[in-house]
C-alpha cells in the first residue's frame, strides 16, 4: 500500500496533542508556534526545566525542516505547500513528544540514517565531544547551525530518536522522526 | 568609535556595547534562522574595537535560549575576544544562567574548555 499523507496525519495526531499542524514552514510559522507551545506549557505550570528542554527540541527541529527541506514536491502527486511539513507536539505521561514528518529525497535517505544511528549510539560523553568538534571545526554555512541540530536535541534529551521512512515513490519517502523529550 | 545598541526581538537578543567603558552585553534569546546576518555586525564592530581597546574588555553574556545556528556565530565573538586577550588586553567573559538550567551552564563550559579567556560561570537565583 502507498503511503497517504492525509492517513499519516489522522494516525500521528491521536495522542494527547497540544499542537498539530501541517503545511509550510516559514519564519513567521516558527514564530506562531513557540509563542503557542510557551504559552500553553505556562498554563499547566510545567517545570521550568521541561520547558526549556523542550523548546529547545522544538527550535531545532523547527528550523532542520526550515533549512532542510524541499522547497518544491516535483513529482509528488499531492496537493502540497512549498516547505511542506508535519509537526505534532503531544504529552506522554510526564514526557512530551515530538514528531515530525517531511518528504525527502531517497538518496538522502543513507546519510541521514546513518547519522541518526550513530548519535543514538553515541554516550553523553560522546556526544558532547562532537558537539565540541562541530562546532570548533565546521564553517557555518548558509543554511544554519552545520550539522549540529540533530547532536543538540540528543544532548538536551539524553534519548534515542526514532524514525521511519514511508516510501512513496521512486524519487520521494516520506520521513517521521520522533523525539521523547 | 560609537556605541553598539541593538533592540532583542522575539529571535534575537538585545545587545549594548559602550566602547569606552569597555563592556559588551548580550541578553535575551538568540534563535534566528540567518544568525550570521545578526552576529556579523557585532564581529565587525569588535574587530574595529580591538584596534583601541579600554583598559579592562567584560562581556556579560545572558542568554535564556540560543539555538545550534547561534553557537557558531557566539563562538566567532568569543574569538574575536581570545585574539584580543592574546594581544595582552584584560578581558574577561561572563556567562550567566538561570539556577537549574544545566544545559546553558554545559553550554558555557563547552565554550571555556574551547576559548583561552577567563570565564565565570554565574548562577542567577531568582
Amino acid at each position: 500500500m502507498s503511503f497517504n499523507i492525509n492517513e499519516y496525519y489522522s494516525k500521528v495526531s491521536q495522542g494527547d496533542v497540544l499542537l498539530a499542524y501541517k503545511g509550510s514552514i516559514t519564519s513567521e510559522l516558527i514564530n506562531e508556534v513557540l509563542e503557542a507551545v510557551e504559552e500553553k506549557l505556562e498554563k499547566v505550570n510545567e517545570s521550568g526545566k521541561t520547558r526549556k528542554k523542550l523548546y529547545n527540541v522544538l527550535v531545532e527541529s523547527l528550523q532542520n525542516l526550515y533549512h532542510h527541506i524541499e522547497e518544491t514536491h516535483e513529482g509528488i502527486d499531492e496537493d502540497l505547500d512549498p516547505k511542506f511539513a508535519v509537526l505534532i507536539i503531544e504529552r506522554d505521561n510526564e514526557d512530551y513528544k515530538v514528531i515530525t514528518g517531511n518528504f525527502i529525497r531517497n538518496t538522502k535517505i543513507g546519510f541521514l540514517k546513518e547519522k541518526i544511528d550513530k548519535i543514538n549510539s553515541m554516550t553523553k560523553d560522546e556526544l558532547k565531544d562532537m558537539y565540541k568538534f562541530i562546532l570548533n571545526h565546521q564553517k557555518i554555512s548558509a543554511k544554519g547551525g552545520g550539522g549540529l541540530g540533530l547532536v543538540d536535541i540528543a544532548r538536551k534529551t539524553g534519548k534515542d530518536m526514532t524514525y521511519e521512512f514511508y516510501n512513496y515513490n521512486n524519487d520521494y519517502s516520506f520521513f517521521n522522526l520522533t523525539i521523547d523529550v | 568609535m560609537e556605541a553598539l545598541m541593538i533592540e532583542g526581538t522575539q529571535k534575537t537578543p538585545t545587545v549594548e556595547f559602550e566602547p569606552t567603558k569597555g563592556v559588551l552585553e548580550i541578553k535575551g534569546r538568540s534563535i534566528p534562522e540567518n544568525s550570521i546576518e545578526f552576529y556579523k555586525p557585532i564581529v565587525d564592530w569588535l574587530e574595529e574595537y580591538s584596534g583601541s581597546p579600554a583598559a579592562k574588555t567584560v562581556v556579560n553574556v545572558h542568554l535564556e535560549y540560543f539555538n545550534t545556528s547561534s553557537s557558531k556565530c557566539i563562538l566567532d565573538v568569543f574569538k574575536k575576544l581570545e585574539s584580543l586577550h592574546k594581544s595582552s588586553n584584560d578581558v574577561q567573559i561572563n556567562w550567566y544562567y538561570e539556577e537549574d538550567d544545566e544545559d546553558m551552564l554545559e553550554a558555557g563550559e563547552d565554550y571555556e574548555s574551547i576559548i583561552r579567556v577567563p570565564f565565570k560561570m554565574i548562577e542567577i537565583v531568582d
